[in-house]
Formats: structure tokens, sequence, C-alpha cells
């Protein structure tokens, strides 16, 4: 059977709800950072599906796929500063014992 | 013939990458489940490259397994959480419970969708010179986007700095 549009796109559902599980569902907050990756992963290979499939000569979601990835770089770097100034204050990255905004 | 090589590649990356990602989600080592992410990074790399994003596949590498995975290691080795491993939270069954209902319920969307029909033939040719065009084009290109982008990266950068400094 060939490969189609309907075969990448489920495969993009499936590794984002694996991502989304992983997000909601994990304390650590470096583990949840790593979740968001894959959701943000699986994202850029519907972009991408998208754009060979159904407009193959415009190459509109590749170029999306390079904003997302962008993005991704800049929350990963920001992400993980906020991680290690919280380390240096309380000794954990547990998503369920940081709760300075909770009110 | 190529249409049964790219079957191949396209389930055995397939099975890599969502197999890798659950991996990640369910493993308790976090050490593990960062080698793992690359793994997954590498898959869908892989699937770019089925799908003729050449360039894509290239940056996935680059930017995915050569910084974002690294730098997720460092947060690792830095904050010495390996040790406690990577537990669920008390909402473990009800973020299941609501993936497996958002998955469905995308499917059965994918299933009754009409997409639109395009030739599924498309010359193999690099995509690198087409993407510089396009994102620059002056007319109908994304210029804007991209100055922002990269005020973003330049704002990012400088509020990692801020945020990890020394008082």
């Amino acid at each position: 059977m060939a490969i189609g549009l309907q075969h990448y796109i489920i495969l993009s559902a499936i590794l984002f709800c694996i991502g989304l599980y992983g997000a909601l569902a994990k304390r650590n907050a470096v583990i949840i950072l790593m979740s968001i990756e894959i959701m943000l992963n699986a994202s850029n290979v519907a972009l991408v599906a998208f754009s060979r499939f159904i407009v193959p000569d415009l190459l509109t979601g590749q170029i999306f796929a390079i904003f997302v990835m962008t993005v991704a770089a800049a929350e990963v770097a920001v992400g993980l500063a906020i991680i290690i100034a919280l380390y240096r204050q309380r000794e954990k990255v547990d998503v369920g014992e940081i709760d300075l905004m909770k009110w | 013939m190529q249409d049964a090589g790219l079957s191949i590649a396209f389930w055995l990356l397939a099975i890599a990458s969502v197999g890798s990602a659950l991996a990640v989600v369910l493993l308790r080592n976090v050490f593990r489940a960062a080698l793992l992410l690359i793994s997954c990074f590498f898959a869908i790399a892989g699937l770019f490259v089925t799908l003729g994003a050449d360039f894509l596949a290239m940056v996935q590498i680059l930017v995915y397994v050569g910084a974002i995975a690294i730098l997720l290691l460092l947060g690792i080795m830095l904050t010495k959480e390996a040790m406690r491993g990577s537990p669920f939270s008390r909402w473990q069954v009800g973020a299941g419970i609501a993936s497996v209902l958002l998955l469905i319920s995308m499917i059965w969307v994918f299933n009754q969708t009409d997409w639109p029909k395009t030739n599924t033939e498309v010359a193999l040719e690099p995509t690198t010179a087409a993407i510089g065009l396009k994102l620059l084009d002056m007319d109908a290109g994304f210029v804007l986007p991209f100055e922002i982008a990269s005020i973003l990266l330049l704002a990012a950068v400088i509020g990692a700095i801020v945020l990890v400094k020394e008082k």
C-alpha cells in the first residue's frame, strides 16, 4: 500500500498525544520539556506532510516548520534557564512542589 | 519499486519514532529517556527525508540533536535530578485518558475529512535554494517573520543569561 497523507498525519497525532501525556503526567520539569519537544516535532511532521502532499510546489509547510524549530530552540533555552534558576533556589525540579505562583 | 522502499522506510521510522517517544514518557531513568529522545529526533529526521524535505532533515539533526538534546542532557546533569528518577504525578490516569480521547477524536476527524488529492509523484530535487528564495522573497515571502525570529532568538539568549546569572 502506498504511503499517503493519512499515514503521516495519524503518525503525527500519535506522537502529539504521547507528548501531551508526558507533559501532563510527569513531575520532572526536564522530562516535561522533552515531552513538549516531542509535541513540536509531531506538529512539524504534520506541516511537512501537508506541504508535500497538498501543495508540493509551494514549500510553505517546510518554512513554517523552520519557524517552529526556531521557537522550540528559544523555548528550550529559556525553559532550562528557569529550571536551573529554580533548582538553585529550591534544590528540586519537581513541578508538584514549585508553587511560587499558586494563588 | 520506489514505492515499496518508501513504505518500508516509513514504517520502520514510524515504529522507531513512536517507540522511542513512548520510552521517553514511560521510562523512570531520566538519562535513558534523554538518549531515547535523541533517537526519536533522528527518526523524525528520517521521516522528513521520506517526505522529500532534505534541508529540514539536516536542520532537524543540527538543531534538535545537536543543540536541544545536548541542552536537555546538560539540564539533567546540572540539576542532579537523575537520582530521583522521573515519577508520575497524581494526574497520571486522567492525563492518559485525555490523551487517548484526543488521539481517537483526531484520527476520527482525519478519516472523515476529504483531503484534496494532488499528484503524489513529486520530483526529488534539493529544496535548500527554493526555501531560501521563498523565505526572503520581497513580494510573497516571509521577511518579517524571519526578522522577528531573529529578534526572538536574541531575546531568548539574553533572557537565558539573565535568568541563570548569579546574584
